[in-house]
């Protein structure tokens, strides 16, 4: 691999606000290391833009080692570009040819409505999780760590599920903006375990009725989210999720959850 | 009642009865194929299988044809719904990239739309029986069962004349096979045929396994098998169905 600096075209989302629409706008960087994440690309385009007296482009980004969940750009229309089971932040531009075209655009998706550029405003997923994705304890001492026996496969794919960072790349990439990706894997890492047990039926019930009102779209069972998603988080959450909803409207059609 | 409005309004909820209708209209077509296949075989199969069917007891032909419309209404309007909905929710990409879902799952809505301008054709065509002219085929005698020595045993029935007196005369019925032949000899109609069950082979190819995923009976094993058994499903209801106007349309040549 050379270490020579390489050259693209980059076409980038540029909107002003909410409210203004945007358009793609081409920039050009070069003596770009290969070995230089995507988002410091973005840097050094943005020190270049900010010195030519132009506003830099803004997109979200927090830890840059692939544990917040912030960074979120679709690249070539696939979001967190090109790499399986990477966020944009761990990627590198190694994985693109020097010369080549790369369009940038936000996470798209009716219920993430676009704050500026490249980002977009996810709160939507913080209400999913406060219709349902907790456990109502009371905080006391501290329990000892095997007073809840679980067993290890339980454990591991609860823990499987815990691995949803809320990116929203499983939003982004599919074709209905779905977000039972998202919502499943929040409801299965507590379904699964024991002390989610009590509020279960419920979880799913209010869970589900504000990922439908918040706009986002039906589950048609196309995998993107699963193919897109950083954390490998599988289509198993949405089917125990689909299970679990039968059940819950079971019981609340018959006696009484909510 | 606060329970079902509640199921019925939701996505998933909808979902189910895209599962529930889309099995049994999967089931139902199987089904159909079979029967169909019957074609090949000497002219009775076909016809004494149609006879029985449109003289099944207690009017279970119009049970079957009522749960039948009501599963179809309810998967096309539950489908268009969805769709609607779906597309609403996604304002869409300037560059569109598709990582791995299959033809079949992004063209749901439009095979299912194909499959219903089919299904309108289809029931006119041999049900209805007034988009071609089918009158100039002799009914048939009805055979009801073969005799140890291969003889036809005709059925008969008595009908009173005009005059009051009753006949016994021998139970007519459609020469299904002849008429299944002279449709399909519309070298058009036999096209259309062969491209609507092509349709219904890429929507079985994507339901028969999501079907499963909807009502949460599939895991990261089955996930693949289940994908590999729709096709198998598809390609089979496609093969049975597809065979009768090819046969046609080769005798032809
Ligand atoms: C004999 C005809 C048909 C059969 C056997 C059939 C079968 C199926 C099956 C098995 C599914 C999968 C359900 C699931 O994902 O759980 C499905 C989905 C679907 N069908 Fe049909 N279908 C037929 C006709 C139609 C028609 C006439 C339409 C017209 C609108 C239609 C539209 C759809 C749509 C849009 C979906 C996807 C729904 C979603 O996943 O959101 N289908 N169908
Ligand atoms: S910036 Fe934290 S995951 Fe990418």
């Amino acid at each position: 691999m050379s270490n020579e600096g390489r050259s693209y075209t980059l076409r980038i989302w540029r909107q002003k606000n909410r409210n203004t629409p945007g358009k793609l706008v081409d920039y050009k960087v070069t003596n770009i290391s290969p070995g230089s994440s995507f988002l410091e690309m973005l840097d050094l385009l943005n020190e270049d833009l900010v010195a030519k007296g132009e506003e830099a482009i803004a997109f979200d980004n927090d830890c840059r080692e692939g544990i917040c969940g912030m960074c979120s750009l679709t690249i070539n229309g696939i979001p967190h570009g090109p790499e399986r089971r990477t966020t944009v932040c761990q990627l590198h531009m190694r994985k693109f040819e020097d010369g080549a075209v790369i369009t940038i655009e936000p996470f798209r998706a009716k219920p993430f409505p676009i704050v500026k550029d490249l980002v977009v405003d996810r709160s939507a997923f913080d209400r999913i999780i406060q219709a349902g994705g907790f456990i109502s304890v009371r905080t006391g001492g501290v329990p000892d760590a095997n007073a809840i026996a679980i067993p290890k496969d339980v454990a591991d794919v609860a823990m499987d599920a815990a691995a949803c960072i809320g990116c929203g790349a499983c939003v982004a990439a599919c074709k209905n903006s779905s977000a039972m990706l998202f919502t499943s894997a929040k409801a299965s890492q507590l379904n699964r375990l024991p002390q989610g047990q009590a509020e279960k039926d419920r979880r799913v019930l209010l869970m589900i009725s504000q990922l439908d009102k918040e706009g986002f779209g039906s589950c048609t069972n196309y995998g993107e989210c699963q193919a897109v998603c950083p954390k490998g988080i599988t289509l198993d959450h949405i089917a125990k999720m689909h299970r679990d909803y039968a059940v819950a409207s079971f019981k609340n059609v018959f006696g009484k959850v909510l | 009642m606060n329970g079902i409005l509640r199921l019925l309004k939701s996505s998933v909820g909808k979902k189910y009865l895209m599962a529930i209708t889309g099995t049994i209209l999967a089931l139902f077509v199987l089904g159909h194929m079979l029967g169909n296949l019957q074609y090949f075989f000497d002219a009775r199969w076909i016809n004494a299988y149609a006879h029985h069917l449109q003289h099944l007891p207690y009017g279970l032909l119009w049970v079957v044809r009522a749960v039948l419309f009501t599963t179809i209404v309810i998967h096309i309007v539950v489908g268009v719904l969805l769709t609607l909905h779906n597309v609403q929710a996604r304002p869409g990409y300037e560059v569109e990239g598709t990582v791995q879902a299959s033809l079949g799952s992004r063209t749901m809505i439009w095979t299912g739309l194909v499959l219903l301008a089919f299904a309108t054709f289809h029931i006119f065509h041999y049900t209805v029986k007034n988009v071609q002219d089918f009158s100039s085929i002799p009914e048939v005698n009805y055979i009801s069962s073969v005799t140890p020595e291969g003889l036809p045993v005709v059925e008969t029935e008595t009908v009173i004349t005009p005059d009051g007196n009753g006949i016994i005369r021998p139970v007519a019925t459609p020469n299904v096979q002849a008429i299944m032949k002279t449709g399909f000899s519309v070298t058009g109609y036999s096209l259309f045929y062969i491209f609507a069950v092509g349709m219904l082979m890429l929507h079985l190819s994507h339901g028969v396994s999501s079907v499963f995923q909807t009502l949460g009976l599939r895991n990261e094993v089955w996930r693949y098998k289940l994908n590999c058994l729709a096709w198998l499903y598809a390609v089979a209801v496609f093969a049975g169905f597809a065979s009768i106007p090819v046969s046609v349309l080769i005798g032809k040549l």
